[in-house]
């Protein structure tokens, strides 16, 4: 127990920033492999599923990021 | 006779693994949600169990890192109720960092919003993955 709270201790002193690419993409990945375990029955399912959302995370912010780049000019 | 003896035979069968569900149909969800995977690991799904806790606790942990701000529990602004209802979900990661007073979020950081997201999104996943917990402990998912 005092190992894991020294471990949120560390955390709390470290400032991590990350810009808005590597967010979305930590984001993606994670929030990817929770959809694949959590909507699909089989193994090979959960990965296609998996790979698809992460696809779709990026790709998303991808084509908004141009979309608003667009938008700019 | 013998009609009646195989109907009292089937509902022995059906009415042990009903005991036994309705039992870790509550338990995994309770655990699922204090310890973000533990619902499917109870269940001796492992690999599931281990990849959703290091998802969603490396989630949160990222979010306190990058400087997030936690929500209380509130009754004010209905978005401060959907960031503490969001917030919650992540159970005893939550509770600890709460009695910790962490979470303060710091406006120095540009990113620190992405780091509040983060840690409702991290508590809204393990939502899903509570109620695939219940699923899989109602015999409604392998």
């Amino acid at each position: 127990m005092a190992d894991s709270l020294n471990v949120f201790a560390e955390i709390r002193t470290v400032t991590i920033v990350l810009n808005h690419f590597s967010a979305a993409a930590v984001f993606a990945l994670f929030a990817s492999i929770v959809f694949g375990i959590t909507h699909r029955e089989t193994t090979s399912d959960m990965v296609r599923y998996g790979l698809y959302c992460f696809v779709m995370f990026l790709g998303g912010a991808i084509v908004a990021g141009w979309a608003m780049w667009l938008l700019r000019r | 006779m013998a009609n009646s003896a195989l109907d009292k035979t089937t509902e022995k069968a059906k009415a042990v693994p009903t005991e036994t569900v309705s039992m870790m149909s509550v338990l995994a969800p309770a655990v699922g949600w204090l310890i973000p995977g533990a619902g499917h690991m109870i269940q001796k799904r492992w690999i599931r169990g281990g990849l959703l806790f290091i998802s969603i606790a490396t989630l949160f942990l990222l979010g306190l890192a990058m400087q997030g701000r936690i929500y209380k529990a509130n009754g004010g602004d209905i978005l401060d109720i959907l960031g503490f209802v969001g917030d919650v979900g992540s159970g005893a990661l939550y509770i600890v960092t709460l009695a910790m007073d962490w979470g303060q979020g710091a406006i120095a950081f540009a990113t620190a919003d992405y780091g509040t997201k983060f840690m409702i999104v991290a508590g809204l996943l393990n939502f899903i993955a509570v109620a695939d917990a219940y699923h899989i402990a109602i015999g409604k998912k392998q």
